[in-house]
């Protein structure tokens, strides 16, 4: 049974990593889970300097999700590879860095120093946060300013590219194409979707800054359909998420177009799920006879349907 | 830090909304130290997905405890389950107390309301027995009086509407002792857990008496292992300052490292 994908030229031995910035980065969950085991360790976004982040609160319950607004806490490129990559570069299986900057020019600079730094499995060009003022998801809007994030970092590095898509678009065909175009390896459908939430008893936002991103099971039939979307547009592989829990949930993923899944909120509540999911996947495959796990991408059957008024 | 499906061995009301639940985990219990918590998955909240973090109470033989309040929809179902149910437990969790050592420090406590549960095993583990000042709204609010007399531990509590012990707040009986100490003040260290205007209050005497402080913060949290960024505080660092995570540079944290300019 093959359950290896390809991502560009990197090799998973699974198709199941991780969401960026639902995972730390990969140490804190060593003691919990067999990192070994998954496809990919996907890292919390980092741009070139240290960013302190958004004030509290950050985070609230809603029904079947959560909303966050971190604001992409992290170390910079020199604090991540300090604190971080001797552990990471010691795992068995490959990392995907989530980068991001403000402007084109950060973008690239980030992807040059993880293309000399060596070791790296893939970038993930975060495109698509919503919770920051400057970068983020403009540049996941905008089919102009993608394709020169794309082509920037195309031209500096080597590596294989994923474009993190946001969700928050009219047309995602239209952008997904422009990734491809730009020289994209990949696209991760999708981010978080813009949301709010208010606290009835004190009339105020429950996030400190005011929006923040709907994830969760809530988001999953949207993300499903977002991945529909662009796997039509695409011949590039699509890492899908967006509510996953389950092998189930996973399945449903690929069978949008999915190559390759990733587990985001779940990991707050239960560390296991990556695992439970590839356990899952296999099961499915055993006991649909299906040997390769790459037959089931894309496998969803559109029946004709007739208008019986 | 281990994640384990535990078996609730008892689930029953201690005072009005106040409940306590023994968890038998015999993986768990003896790696726990004072100040950790558990993250507890409450299975049947359904559409209500996080974890909820408590701190541990008692811990005895293969079990431990929480003692918890009804606050939302979280505990409330919580504390409908029944012995013979499971929960799915990560802990122990965070960085906990520092347990004096004998002949060292005495400790003072300072608890408000269910913030006196976290403060049990410090007090049950200290080789010098000190005083537990405990502060809460009625006398419903005071709880596990008996529990810390049975260890030899002083208990002098406050309520607010003078219902149980001293009116008023639980700083006050605090400042009397440090100002005229049957200990040597000077070899104090308080230990506080309740709510933050609280733990500020018990933090500004720290630093008028030059005493060393160690505060259990109380955030809203979310993973609860550190990945996700939810509970930070803002903690100085030499001029500068930075956020910390509650669930893993703490929930205890020292006094003079907290930046409460920025705390809510």
């Amino acid at each position: 049974m093959n359950l290896s994908v390809k991502i560009g030229k990197l090799t998973m031995q699974n198709p199941v990593t991780v969401a960026s910035g639902t995972f730390g980065y990969g140490a804190e969950y060593a003691r919990l889970i067999d990192l070994n085991l998954l496809g990919a360790v996907t890292v919390k976004g980092i741009r070139l300097n240290p960013v302190p982040g958004n004030p509290t609160p950050r985070t609230a319950e809603t029904a079947s999700g959560m909303l966050n607004a971190i604001g992409l806490q992290g170390p910079g490129v020199d604090g991540f590879i300090k604190k971080y990559w001797s552990f990471l570069k010691s795992l068995k299986v490959p990392t995907i860095i989530n980068i991001w900057g403000t402007t084109v020019e950060e973008y690239a600079e980030v992807a040059r120093r993880f293309d000399a730094l060596g070791g790296v499995g893939a970038l993930e060009l975060n495109v698509s946060c919503p919770n920051i003022k400057a970068g983020g998801a403009q540049f996941g809007t905008d089919v102009k300013l993608l394709a020169q994030v794309v082509a920037a970092c195309r031209q500096v590095t080597t590596l294989p590219l994923i474009t993190k898509m946001s969700p928050n678009v009219p047309n995602i065909a239209e952008l997904a194409k422009a990734a491809e175009d730009a020289g994209s390896d990949a696209l991760a459908v999708t981010n978080s979707f813009p949301a709010m939430a208010i606290d009835i008893h004190t009339l105020k936002p429950k996030l400190a800054n005011i929006t923040g991103g709907l994830t969760g099971p809530a988001i999953k039939p949207i993300a499903i359909k977002l991945v529909w979307e662009a796997a039509k547009a695409v011949k590039i592989p699509i890492i899908g998420m967006g509510g996953i829990q389950s092998a189930d949930d996973a399945i449903e993923f690929l069978m949008a177009g999915a190559t390759a899944v990733a587990v985001g909120t779940a990991n707050f509540y239960e560390p296991q799920t990556p695992l439970q999911v590839i356990t899952g996947i296999r099961e499915f495959m055993e006991r649909r006879k299906i040997s390769d796990v790459r037959e089931i991408t894309g496998s969803v059957v559109i029946p004709k349907t007739e208008g019986r008024c | 830090m281990l994640e384990q499906t535990v078996t609730i061995v008892a689930n029953e009301r201690d005072t009005d909304s106040y409940f306590r639940v023994v968890l038998r985990a015999p993986q768990i219990t003896p790696l726990i130290q004072p100040g950790q918590f558990a993250h507890v998955r409450i299975l049947p909240l359904k559409d209500a997905l996080l974890r909820r973090p408590f701190s541990i109470f008692q811990v005895a033989g293969d079990t431990f405890s929480i003692l918890y309040k009804t606050v939302g929809k979280g505990t409330d179902v919580l504390s409908r389950m029944r012995a013979g149910e499971e929960l799915s437990v990560i802990a122990p969790l965070g960085h906990g107390f520092t347990v004096p050592k004998t002949g060292g420090e005495t400790p003072l406590l300072v608890a408000g309301g269910y913030g006196m549960a976290a403060m049990y095993l410090l007090a049950q583990r200290s080789p010098q027995k000190g005083i537990v000042f405990v502060g809460g709204r009625r006398r419903v609010d005071i709880l596990c009086e008996k529990e810390f007399t049975a260890i030899g531990w002083e208990v002098r509590a406050t309520t607010e509407d003078g219902s149980h012990g001293e009116k008023g707040l639980v700083t006050q009986p605090l400042l009397a002792e440090i100002q005229n100490s049957k200990f040597k003040i000077q070899n104090c260290r308080l230990f506080a857990c309740g709510p933050t205007p609280m733990l500020k209050a018990v933090g500004k005497i720290a630093e008028d008496f030059n005493l060393p402080a160690e505060l259990s913060m109380d955030e809203h949290m979310c993973c609860g292992t550190g990945v996700c960024l939810t509970c930070v505080i803002s903690v100085k660092t030499g001029d500068s300052c930075e956020y910390q995570r509650t669930c893993t540079e703490g929930p205890v944290f020292d006094s003079r490292q907290i930046l409460w300019e920025a705390a809510k």
